[in-house]
């Protein structure tokens, strides 16, 4: 079989079986799963920028909350039904993405860190600025009779679970499309030699450009439907935490692999779950795995697996 | 209060942000400068530095001068011996990589501040000053009869906050002597222009380093702890000085010290009357989004003249 | 026809003048090398040809048209292609990806495999095409480095030293190549190595103080007295 076949087959086979284990999963972890999908495909927007193209970004945070906040506020202030607040969501994304990107993009390294970083406090405290409209720290709840997409209640756990599916399969499916393609290979290489590939004739700012709006729009896309599945939106998704998440799951996962993301996403949920129930200090986990993982092995599960066994995995 | 007097009283408390802010600052800036490593953790040892304060000053008993002086000697040692062991065991492991240190660095961010929820709590609790004696300001207006003083109700300050200036302008003319007159800075300053020729000049890059991280914890510290009878000790209140160090740091020029202490006075000073006229938020916004601009467009700091 | 030329290009380091008004002209087709001592300033001349460098003053043209505003990216698109002095290839990619990324930018598919294939197998590496580049050898790699610029096909090849560290044998070959694509392909060599510049070399320019000391032929550069004393620092 083929790099790319056998590759497939792994993918597709790991959607198959998510749609299979909605049948015998206990209440608990069903609705656990539901939420590890949406957030591991804010993962995998996130390691397309991290992972394949090498830039980090400390502030990924503003790209889910553009999303979240693009759909949650056309619906409580717009009275947008579910379908166009969710496009308003992934608008509000690739703007927000777009903007971002034509900023920090002239810096590179440790400065495009700490740009990231400071954008995203910005828009955090805008949010918490307007809170006339945003409800602040607060946020707001989206009421089930606004959750209802084409006739189907989005509240329901079932129907969340096949929702949280399809995005997941989509962005994963797009990943897995995007670095098997001459651009996600040319971001490869842009991120093991930049200077390289400009004087191989590629325009890398334009290839950067690309990598940050297609990562910042699948954030957003994650974030607007973390909003509608769940029902809430609140300012904490905007908070420096949940740009250091996706790192952190990425940096588990495997960064610069197509299933890291959701095995990183996976572990470090049931981690940080069983953790919470022992201690109010359980972002004590996330801490000591990130001095770990960056010591011990920055290639992540995935990654080691690559290095050890399968060579061909993306 | 008239106008003349609230902005001296808003100076005044600037001052006191100000003189805080330059040593934490140049903690960070020295860090940076020598090591080139962006230690995101810094605000967590500002944190330590106010948690051992009242730590200290609680078992001490006694007047709360002896309390407050012997934090003044051992948080800022403690913290500079737990930053000297991160750098061992974490930060030279890394080879001291920008990129790899600022992700281990959130991760000791985490640790200490949930470490320090585990053990001291989520409550805030004050340190008393040594000495706290109140002290009103004069201010001149014309009246009927010429120019004359009076001392406007609510325009005043306390003997502790001029000490606390006081204390770290002395602080950091110590910092300087240490770097332009000791041996010891000599060493720090060739190891941040050239660490390859450092090594090869059998400088030992890795104590200079371990020492320059213990040293920028400790002033964070140190800062701290001065401000620590004024403000309270509390597990989170690292995010605040994170963040204008940075900004003072980033503004300043990037590892420039003269640039890290003119830029801290300004916001130091700053702070305090924009959120006369601005909500705090709104001002925080406005500093971030600087920070950011500045890094994109003028990568050398604004006072800085050279390339970062 | 002249494919490049420079007009009055200078580049000022912090006062060093590392290139002075170089006036430079390449006709197409022809084998150009570039000599000169360490440190005469081809490496920056060459840089600023291809657009890693930004010039202190002057102009050049690349196929009559102004390219001196241009950013590299797009002067490689206008057909040249510059190997690097010191080994630049993606080290933890496959040689294979490796000439790939340099065919891609203008092919697609299977036409860019065989592109890809038949630049390996003019370099002899054809048979290490799946080794990640960073397991080769020096002397491979230097090797892959001239494939990734034969796969962009390109008008003007700039190669920068691209036999040190070469064995005899592969120089050999590197010389073979080099007549192979004499006459196709104008290429604009830096050369330390005198035998590879006389057996290849149409013309020669000899660099020296960041200035054009002498051009002419092979043989006539060989027997020039001036560029002697460049060289060996005697009358």
């Amino acid at each position: 079989m083929s790099a790319a076949r056998r590759s497939l087959a792994l993918h597709g086979g790991l959607i198959a079986l998510l749609f299979a284990l909605q049948f015998v999963l206990p209440d608990y972890h069903h609705g656990n799963l539901a939420r590890i999908m949406v957030l591991a495909s804010y993962a995998v927007g996130y390691n397309i920028l991290f992972g394949y193209t090498g830039l980090l970004s400390l502030g990924h945070a503003l790209f889910f909350a553009a999303g979240m906040y693009g759909m949650g506020l056309t619906i409580q202030h717009l009275g947008f039904t579910p379908a166009p607040a969710l496009v308003a969501g992934l608008v509000t994304g690739i703007v927000v993405s777009a903007g971002l990107a034509l900023l920090a993009l002239r810096t590179s390294g440790v400065a495009f860190m700490i740009v990231t970083l400071m954008f995203a406090q910005a828009g955090y405290l805008t949010i918490l600025y307007f809170g006339e409209y945003t409800r602040g720290d607060e946020g707001f709840v989206i009421q089930q009779a606004e959750r209802v997409l084409w006739g189907i209640d989005l509240s329901d756990p079932t129907n969340r679970y096949f929702a949280a599916l399809i995005l997941f399969a989509i962005c994963l499916m797009t990943c897995l499309h995007l670095v098997q393609r001459p651009f996600g290979k040319t971001l490869v290489a842009v991120r093991e030699n930049e200077e390289r590939v400009r004087m191989l004739g590629y325009d890398t700012f334009a290839h950067k450009l690309g990598a940050m709006i297609v990562s910042g729009t699948i954030s957003a896309a994650a974030g607007a439907v973390y909003g509608l599945l769940f029902g809430y939106v609140g300012a904490s998704f905007a908070s420096v935490q949940y740009s250091i998440f996706p790192l952190l799951w990425v940096l588990l996962g495997g960064a610069g692999t197509v299933l890291g993301p959701f095995i990183g996403t996976l572990f470090m949920f049931y981690l940080i779950d069983f953790s919470s129930g022992i201690t109010t200090a359980y972002m004590l986990i996330a801490g000591v795995a990130l001095v770990v993982l960056t010591l011990f092995a920055p290639q992540g599960l995935t990654g080691e697996l690559r290095r050890r066994l399968w060579r061909w995995l993306p | 209060m008239d106008f003349g007097p609230y902005i001296l009283l808003a100076s005044l408390e600037g001052a006191v942000t100000a003189a805080v802010l330059a040593l934490t600052a140049v903690g960070l800036s020295l860090v940076f400068g020598v090591m080139r490593v962006v230690n995101i953790a810094h605000g967590e040892f500002f944190m330590l530095g106010a948690v051992i304060a009242w730590w200290v000053a609680q078992s001490m008993g006694g007047h709360p001068a002896v309390g407050f002086a012997a934090a003044l000697v051992i948080a800022p040692l403690a913290v500079a011996a737990i930053a000297v062991a991160a750098d061992m065991t974490i930060l030279k492991r890394l080879d001291y990589d920008p990129e790899r240190t600022i992700v281990a660095t959130i991760g000791l961010l985490y640790i200490i501040q949930q470490v320090t929820l585990m053990t001291y709590g989520p409550d805030a609790r004050p340190v008393e000053a040594p000495f706290d004696t109140r002290l009103a300001i004069p201010w001149i207006e014309r009246g009927e009869g010429g120019w004359q003083l009076y001392w406007p109700w609510g325009l005043g300050t306390t003997s502790y906050k001029l000490a606390v200036i006081g204390a770290a302008g002395a602080v950091l003319i110590g910092v300087w002597l240490l770097m332009s007159r000791t041996r010891i800075g000599l060493v720090m300053r060739a190891t941040q222009m050239d660490r390859d020729m450092a090594l090869a000049f059998a400088i030992p890059v890795e104590k200079v380093y371990a020492l320059v991280f213990g040293l920028g914890a400790g002033l964070a510290a140190l800062g701290a702890v001065l401000i620590v009878p004024i403000q309270q000790a509390h597990y989170l209140m690292g995010a605040d000085p994170l963040l204008l160090s940075f900004i003072v740091v980033i503004i300043g020029g990037l590892g420039s010290l003269p640039g890290t202490v003119l830029a801290a006075v300004f916001i130091g000073l700053s702070d305090g009357i924009i959120s006369v006229f601005f909500s705090p938020t709104l001002a925080k916004i406005l500093a971030t989004l600087l920070v950011g601009m500045v890094l994109v467009f003028r990568p050398q700091g604004l006072f800085g003249s050279r390339a970062a | 026809m002249t494919l490049l030329s420079t007009r009055g290009l200078s580049k000022h380091f912090a006062g060093l003048r590392a290139v002075e008004n170089v006036d430079f002209d390449l006709p197409e087709g022809e084998v150009r090398a570039l000599i000169g001592p360490n440190g005469a300033g081809k490496t920056t001349l060459v840089g600023m040809i291809c657009g890693r460098i930004t010039p202190s003053a002057g102009r050049i043209a690349f196929d009559r048209a102004d390219i001196t505003a241009l950013p590299a990216h797009r002067r490689i698109r206008r057909g040249m292609a510059y190997t690097f002095q010191i080994t630049s290839v993606f080290a933890r990619l496959p040689a294979r990806e490796n000439v790939a990324l340099a065919a891609r930018r203008r092919l697609r598919g299977a036409e860019a495999d065989a592109v890809v294939h038949e630049a390996l197998d003019r370099v002899g590496l054809l048979d290490r095409i799946d080794q990640e580049a960073g397991d080769l050898s020096y002397g491979h790699q230097r090797l892959l480095e001239i494939a990734m610029g034969l796969a962009q096909a390109p008008r003007l090849l700039i190669l920068d030293e691209p036999t040190q560290g070469l064995s005899e044998s592969e120089i050999a070959g590197f010389t073979a190549l080099l007549r192979d694509l004499a006459g196709r392909t104008t290429v604009l060599l830096i050369e330390h190595n005198m035998s590879v510049v006389m057996e290849t070399a149409d013309r020669v320019t000899v660099l020296d103080y960041g200035a054009v000391l002498a051009e002419g032929t092979p043989a006539e550069i060989h027997e020039n007295a001036a560029v002697q004393a460049a060289y060996l620092g005697t009358g």
